[in-house]
């Protein structure tokens, strides 16, 4: 099958004396994959979703988005497919009410007022925002607003969906609503969606995760993979997974822990086989 | 009601007032003012408090032509000063236009929500296309900036509070002084207003927005039965107007 996405040897730098923010990238993403992108403020990753959409144009390389080469011509077709969600849920909102901002997208695509009222009822329905059709965001706490920004995404219906630290506004709970509701829309109708966060639990829950540092990929692979490295991903200024920590301070207190790394059912069910064990 | 008619119709109404110039015809206009009012039903004290700013410019401009116009009867006079009996009326006549024209600029913004009242802009001036005025940008900005002022409220509020908490003291002193401490709300509400813009900005080109051709609207306007009993009012309100003015 196709990848869905191709980064072929990108560079990028916002300004000639800066250091650039993306050397060498290359990376290529599977349809209906979650793919997690973590690293250090400033290692690239915001800019790397950005080339995805087309908001920057790499200087060097190549970015190809469902077959399409990415350039000035069809950067605007590229978009239709790549929908993004950004970091600050207030800084997105552009309508003056939640249904005219899901209906923002759509009247850019010049889409007939009719079918605008069906998907905007769904996207709402979807992300379970319905009652709040006709609220200012004014009145709606970060999390909703930040639900609103991702139905007037589903509601473009794109292949992709690009989560710009979407959830680091938010807090706990908000986090995990929305991190449900992606996953939930995913299934539905195979998305692919690439994540960038900060947020551990996040990560955790995709199928591969990228480490970025100073514009570069250092690593990649399945959470399993990534995690069970431990504290060089500390020395990266990530920080581990709960099971993880849990493991390293049970380390410390002189009992023997596996060495892969156990997601928070596989370290319930080591602890409790462990300790009828004894 | 179509947002479209209130401010047409206000403006229209405002546009009438001037042709006004006997009691009859006050007493006439005042009269759909006040039904407009009642029908309305929103407490009259809102009125009374949309009045309350502008007491001193209408108190000053009352005074202005009742002391300056001359001819009729003169009641009073001291050098340049006099009260005639044109002045008085022409001073009442100037009330009477101020108190109209802020009834009605009252009642259509305490019953249009905002929203609606940038659509309405929108569309009234949607002709001005024809000679290269940006309408949909304008409509655009609007619209945007209506969406923003709770934000920014909220912001400046915020700020302000964080100043405090640094020992800035707001409205205390001199006015130099009150002026100075404005400058640490003024400065980071700038910047963050710049990088709200740059963000929305990004925010809306990843959304496929580039600009007004081929876009269309959620938002739409119905013109009722309402709308056009008001435009048949106000065409009887102007041949009665016009038969009622004095020549």
């Amino acid at each position: 099958m196709e990848p869905i996405i191709e980064i072929n040897q990108i560079e990028y730098s916002y300004q000639e004396d800066l250091p650039t923010a993306l050397k060498n990238v290359s990376l290529s993403i599977e349809k209906g994959e979650w793919l997690a992108i973590v690293g250090h403020n400033g290692s690239g990753k915001s800019t790397l979703a950005k080339t995805i959409n087309g908001l920057h144009l790499p200087q060097k390389g190549e970015v190809k988005v469902g077959g399409m080469l990415l350039s000035e011509e069809n950067v605007w077709d590229i978009r239709k497919m790549v929908g993004m969600v950004f970091q600050n849920p207030d800084n997105q909102f552009v309508g003056a009410t939640v249904e005219d901002d899901v209906a923002f997208g759509l009247e850019n695509q010049g889409i007939p007022r009719d079918e605008m009222l069906i998907r905007v009822k769904d996207a709402l329905e979807t992300v379970k925002m319905s009652k709040f059709a006709t609220r200012e965001p004014a009145r709606l706490s970060g999390g909703q607003k930040q639900r609103v920004a991702i139905a007037g995404v589903v509601a473009l219906r794109p292949d992709i969906i690009i989560l710009d630290e979407a959830t680091s506004m938010l807090d706990p709970e908000g986090r995990r609503e929305v991190i449900e509701t992606i996953h939930q829309i995913k299934e539905e109708s195979n998305l692919t969606v690439i994540s960038i966060t900060h947020d551990i639990d996040e990560a955790a829950s995709a199928s591969r995760i990228l480490v970025m540092q100073k514009g570069e990929l250092v690593q990649e692979g399945t959470p399993e993979k990534i995690f069970s490295e431990g504290p060089r991903l500390v020395s990266l200024g990530l920080d581990l997974p709960f099971p993880e920590k849990l493991k390293a301070a049970l380390k410390v207190r002189g009992i023997q822990v596996p060495e892969s790394y156990l997601d928070e059912e596989g370290m319930m069910n080591w602890l409790w086989t462990s300790v009828l064990k004894k | 009601m179509d947002p479209r008619a209130k401010l047409a119709g206000s403006f229209y109404f405002i546009a009438i007032a001037f042709l006004a110039n006997s009691w009859p015809s006050f007493l006439f206009l005042g009269a759909v003012a006040i039904s407009g009012v009642l029908l309305s039903k929103i407490d009259l004290r809102f009125f009374l408090k949309g009045v309350r700013p502008l007491i001193w410019l209408i108190i000053f401009t009352v005074a202005l032509q009742m002391l300056f116009t001359r001819g009729g009867t003169i009641y009073w006079s001291w050098g340049i000063f006099s009260l005639s009996q044109y002045g008085v009326q022409n001073g009442l006549f100037i009330f009477c236009r101020f108190m109209l024209i802020i009834f009605t600029s009252t009642l259509v913004t305490l019953t249009t929500p905002p929203l609606s009242m940038s659509d309405a802009i929108e569309s009234l001036l949607n002709p001005l296309k024809k000679i290269h005025v940006p309408v949909h940008e304008i409509a655009l900005m609007l619209s945007i900036a209506l969406r923003f002022v709770p934000t920014l409220m909220d912001e400046t509020e915020k700020i302000m509070n964080a100043q405090r908490a640094r020992g800035v003291d707001f409205g205390a002193g001199s006015i130099i002084q009150k002026i100075k401490a404005i400058v640490p709300l003024l400065i980071p509400l700038f910047v963050s207003s710049f990088n709200r813009a740059e963000e929305l900005a990004t925010a809306m080109e990843a959304r496929g927005y580039r600009g007004g051709e081929g876009r269309t609207k959620y938002r739409r306007l119905k013109w009722g039965r309402n709308d056009s009993i008001l435009v048949v009012i106000f065409a009887i309100v102007t041949v009665g107007l016009l038969f009622l003015r004095k020549t």
